[in-house]
């Protein structure tokens, strides 16, 4: 819905505005990414076969292995990235991937925050402000 | 967070560039994850594959390997994951020349860091293990999570920039796993059968990772009534970190910090509990058998196999003949040791390849598979059947006498 906020337990990055795409499953740059074409890749994942270019992504956990500390830095040098990462629960990974590519993400919220946001939405995320929050335009 | 007198001069500059990047990269990821200080480490190990990595990621180690000598190096014992080919078999696995080179590429910039390139995700099985109570920085999720469980040590999920920032630093934000109150149980999970092939006690892992659900979970297994082997939990741990993302586990009675499933549960905790059957992992097996009657190609790898494991391919495929690529992938270490000891011409004898140092998903595995027209996979690691879907793959989880016959009868699997 127009207007509302949604604060984050902790925020890194810069301000970013972008068409939401949401799902209740996780998030790993190397299970669930063809990262050439710019799609999610994993045949069981919710959002298989779309496009997660310029998006905000709203999920539920970071899954998977540590690669996705090196794939955010090499996906933002090909511009083949998220707008950013909005996630329930985060993993050090993720953490430590955004450090090292100056990628926009927040997590921890007092709601299921891919139940709050809706698929498509226009949002706009501040990971720098004192309670850094997820907006719906 | 609070900074040593030390600290404030890493940050300051005084030890140099590189350590200088380290430090405010490691106080962005502690002040995230709510860390109020760093605590010292003894050892990092380095998760960085070229697939992982890109060209932008060897950029910016060369940039690093660039700087002078004195104001490069790391500061602890740091040792390196596997790489994304071994070079004496890059040909005949298709890879192509510009893989290849990035991966030199990478190497050489490693070196000039003064990282020590063992090229291993059982580096607890083959370099050095971690003592109970070791703060250590680790990369590789089975790594992390064997080195917890098993050994007792203390490492988060160190991705390979915050490895490599640990090793110039010599220290690590101090959250999450380094932390006694985050290492007790925050769920249990009832077993009541005993699995017995790695590929069972993998699918255990799995179902105990989605049960789990993400990283601050700390699940705490009770029933298992026999002590398992090092490769029994290097299984079980890989897939339990791959599908649930978690760090740390304990069974009751058996790994170290649940002699008494007490220490880790105290009486009256309030956690969500579960069963685990073994019609469940029976299922778990199934879904991912489905409409597959045949395989092109076999993988024994995610973890790179021990010593051990390599015997027993040895001993399974003795007397017989692969007629579909069978890829057998270990250590360096243990490579060396398989060829003293005849295993690796025995299983070479019988059609399979034996590769060292790299690992089948970290190696360009979506090119692999275009190259080779491999889309079928049979494997008994459930990590790798966890992750290689994402690659384009059809996995299929089975023990490993089971992928050798497959490999033996031409991929046609046994119903």
């Amino acid at each position: 819905m127009s207007g509302e906020t949604f604060f984050a337990a902790a925020g890194m990055g810069a301000t970013v505005r972008g068409v939401a795409l949401v799902a209740k499953d996780g998030f790993s740059a190397r299970y669930d990414l063809d990262r050439v074409r710019g799609v999610f890749s994993r045949a069981d994942h919710k959002l298989a076969g779309e496009s997660y270019v310029g998006r905000v992504l709203v999920l539920d956990a970071a899954k998977g292995g540590v690669a996705s500390a090196w794939m955010l830095h090499e996906m933002k040098a090909r511009g083949v990235i998220p707008a950013a990462l909005v996630l329930n629960a985060v993993n050090p990974i993720m953490v430590q991937g955004a450090a090292l590519a100056g990628f926009t993400m927040l997590s921890g919220f007092a709601v299921d925050i891919t139940q709050a946001i809706t698929n498509g939405a226009m949002v706009e995320v501040d990971p720098t402000a004192p309670r850094p929050f997820i907006k719906v335009l | 967070m609070n900074l040593t007198a030390e600290e404030q001069a890493l940050r300051a500059g005084e030890y140099g560039p590189a350590a200088q990047w380290a430090i405010e990269h490691q106080i962005k990821v502690g002040e995230y994850l709510g860390a109020g200080d760093f605590v010292p480490v003894t050892q990092a190990h380095i998760m960085a594959d070229t697939e992982s990595l890109g060209e932008a990621g060897v950029e910016w180690l060369e940039r690093l390997a660039r700087l002078p000598a004195h104001a490069r190096r790391v500061r602890i014992p740091t040792i390196t994951d596997p790489r994304g080919t071994d070079f004496a078999a890059a040909h005949r696995l298709k890879q192509k020349p510009w893989m290849v080179e990035l991966e030199r590429r990478a190497i050489t910039a490693f070196e000039a860091l003064g990282v020590l390139m063992t090229n291993t995700c059982i580096n607890y099985q083959t370099i050095m293990a971690p003592l109970a109570g070791e703060h250590v920085a680790y990369g590789d999720t089975g790594v992390v999570i064997y080195c917890n469980s098993v050994c007792g040590a203390r490492s988060n999920f160190e991705g390979g920039p915050s490895a490599l920032a640990a090793a110039l630093t010599a220290r690590t934000p101090r959250y999450g796993y380094h932390l006694d109150e985050r290492r007790r149980s925050t769920l249990l999970v009832e077993i009541d059968f005993a699995p017995r092939e790695l590929n069972e006690w993998g699918a255990l892992g799995a179902l105990v990772g989605r049960l789990a659900g993400d990283y601050w979970q700390v699940p705490a297994l009770v029933g298992i009534e026999r002590v398992p082997t090092s490769d029994e939990m290097k299984h079980f741990g890989a897939a339990l970190a791959s599908y649930g993302s978690v760090a740390l586990f304990h069974i009751g009675g058996i790994t170290p910090e649940a002699r008494r499933l007490g220490d880790v549960l105290p009486a009256g905790s309030n956690v969500r509990s579960h069963e685990i059957h073994e019609a469940d992992v029976r299922t778990f097996t199934a879904s991912y058998a489905r409409a597959i009657d045949s395989v092109d190609v076999v993988v024994f790898s995610a973890p790179q196999l021990s010593l051990i494991e390599m015997a027993q391919v040895a001993g399974l495929i003795e007397g017989r003949h692969a007629r579909i690529p069978l890829l057998v992938v270990t250590s360096p270490q243990v490579k060396g040791d398989a060829d003293r000891m005849g295993l690796t011409a025995r299983i070479e004898a019988a059609g399979g390849t034996v590769l060292a140092g790299m690992c089948f998903y970290q190696s360009y595995a979506r090119e692999l598979a275009e190259a080779n027209g491999w889309r079928r996979l049979a494997t008994n690691s459930a990590k790798l059947v966890n992750i290689i879907g994402g690659y384009g793959y059809r996995p299929v989880l089975m023990s490993m006498p089971a992928c050798i016959d497959a490999a033996c009868n031409g991929g046609k699997i046994a119903p």
